[in-house]
């Protein structure tokens, strides 16, 4: 049968069978799902696609500041007085601790330099705008409006007056991605204010935090201040994080259940501030194998 | 083609920049604050299911993946779970478009539903096997409303399809 062509004529062409495009197309996104959620190698590929796509997402929030603009236009003079005495006020308030605060700043370098320790790092950073909270409902991530165009990095810490709130997790050219600390993966290294014990306090994915491995007869009380103990190498030391709202001990666990609420405005909108990654901190001590397993901080890498 | 297979009304050849443009603004929905609502719909799931149905040799799985990869970076999802039920939405409603139109359109929406709910429990079952929290139930409230605007996606879909309804001796239909 040699010269005759079976192939159907041009008009009936209809590309691949379905269910081979299905294959391929199936195979192609869940190779994307597992490599994206096990090996993270995929940032640029996010980051180029994220260039088509964050314009229209630009375009796509821009009814929702416009009117924004428009409320706090509208919202008259006469509440931005009362909100700018409040604020003069605010700055009256805090001016003592301030004004001492450059003083005591620089007795206490001269104090570390004559203990010959190492100079405590200064707070600096960059403020960016918080441009929307990520779609996706199975996290807590929030959109800033700088990105690797501003020199942000991923590790970079995220605070606003109150507190921490949140690690830049992933840098896209225009953007960056905040994950909150109240998010389930995101941990933060702490100390209690109070009696000086070090922990580490995760989110809980529904706006509260819970203070872990902390023995039912530790000193923990109602209200106690958590500040970041700067151990990780990431957080500065000192930063607010949370405060204890709520503790359950129970007889038939080790550990006691402390709930904590953040003290930044975790979930509203505004401007946050970038932190710079820290300076480079003196060499770990080598862990053994059978610790690395299973410590309770984690580890820098876990942390981004 | 008519609006269903058992109506006697003819439509006009759909333009493929129509089909384009409306995929898009769908995407430019999803971006929009409100998606943070509950019970707010997908809208590309939406529109995508509603052109495969109907045109499911022009709209089909490609154009999926590529949604699905706009709505995983857009939303910094992890890649490809928007993609994986995209893509299984388009073919599940290729396959099913022969018999779909042939149902009134009320019930064309009732079809539809299956199919929408699919699509985010796929999303969810994907999401929880890798360890994420449950989002609550309000996830799987927004295809119940996406099949409710079945209707009218249909009608404002088809409109530029539609002719006049004069007949004359030369237009019988």
């Amino acid at each position: 049968m040699a010269g005759i062509d079976h192939a159907p004529p041009p008009f009936f062409k209809r590309g691949p069978a379905p269910l081979a495009l299905l294959t391929f197309y199936v195979a192609i996104s869940l190779a994307l799902f597992v490599v994206d959620l096990r090996f993270r190698s995929l940032d640029l590929f996010r980051q180029t696609l994220s260039l088509f796509v964050d314009p229209v997402q630009r375009v796509a929030q821009t009814p929702g500041s416009l009117v924004d603009y428009a409320a706090a236009y509208l919202r008259g003079l006469q509440e931005m007085q009362a909100d700018n005495t409040r604020l003069k006020q605010a700055q009256l308030t805090t001016a003592p601790n301030l004004q001492r605060l450059e003083h005591l700043e620089s007795e206490n370098e001269r104090l570390r330099k004559l203990l010959d320790m190492r100079d405590r790092q200064k707070a600096k950073g960059q403020v960016a705008q918080i441009m929307y909270t990520a779609r996706d409902p199975f996290v807590r991530r929030i959109v800033i409006d700088k990105g690797q165009q501003a020199g942000i990095i991923a590790g970079q810490p995220a605070i606003d007056e109150g507190g921490i709130v949140g690690q830049v997790t992933r840098v896209f050219p225009f953007s960056a991605e905040i994950t909150l600390i109240t998010d389930k993966d995101q941990s933060v290294p702490v100390q209690l204010v109070r009696s000086g014990q070090r922990s580490v306090v995760f989110g809980l994915g529904n706006g509260q935090l819970e203070l872990r491995y902390i023995p039912a007869n530790a000193d923990v009380k109602e209200g106690d201040l958590l500040v970041t103990s700067g151990l990780d190498g990431l957080y500065l030391p000192g930063f607010p994080v949370a405060k204890v709202v709520s503790i359950e001990r129970e007889n038939s666990y080790s550990f006691a259940r402390i709930r904590c609420e953040p003290i930044a405005a975790v979930e509203n909108f505004g401007e946050v501030m970038i932190l710079a990654p820290r300076a480079e901190q003196l060499p770990r001590p080598p862990e053994s194998d059978g610790r690395r397993s299973n410590t309770g901080a984690p580890s820098r890498e876990a942390a981004k | 083609m008519q609006p269903t297979f058992s109506s006697s009304r003819i439509l006009l050849p759909v333009r493929p920049w129509f089909i384009i443009l409306s995929l898009f603004v769908a995407l430019l929905m999803n971006f929009l604050p409100t998606s943070h609502w509950p019970g707010i719909p997908d809208w590309a799931a939406l529109v995508l299911c509603f052109w495969s149905i109907r045109e499911s040799r022009r709209v089909g799985m490609g154009w999926a993946f590529v949604l699905g990869l706009a709505m995983d970076v857009a939303d910094g999802a992890v890649l490809g779970q928007h993609c994986f039920a995209y893509i299984l939405l388009a073919y599940a409603a290729a396959a099913q478009s022969r018999r779909i139109l042939w149902f009134p359109i009320g019930q064309q929406a009732l079809q539809i539903l299956p199919l929408l709910i699919g699509c985010q429990v796929i999303q969810l079952t994907m999401r929880l096997m890798t360890g994420a929290d449950f989002p609550g139930w309000g996830f799987l409230i927004g295809p119940f409303i996406a099949a409710f605007l079945w209707i009218p996606a249909t009608f404002l879909l088809l409109l530029p399809q539609y002719q006049p309804v004069e007949r004359d001796e030369n237009r019988p239909l």
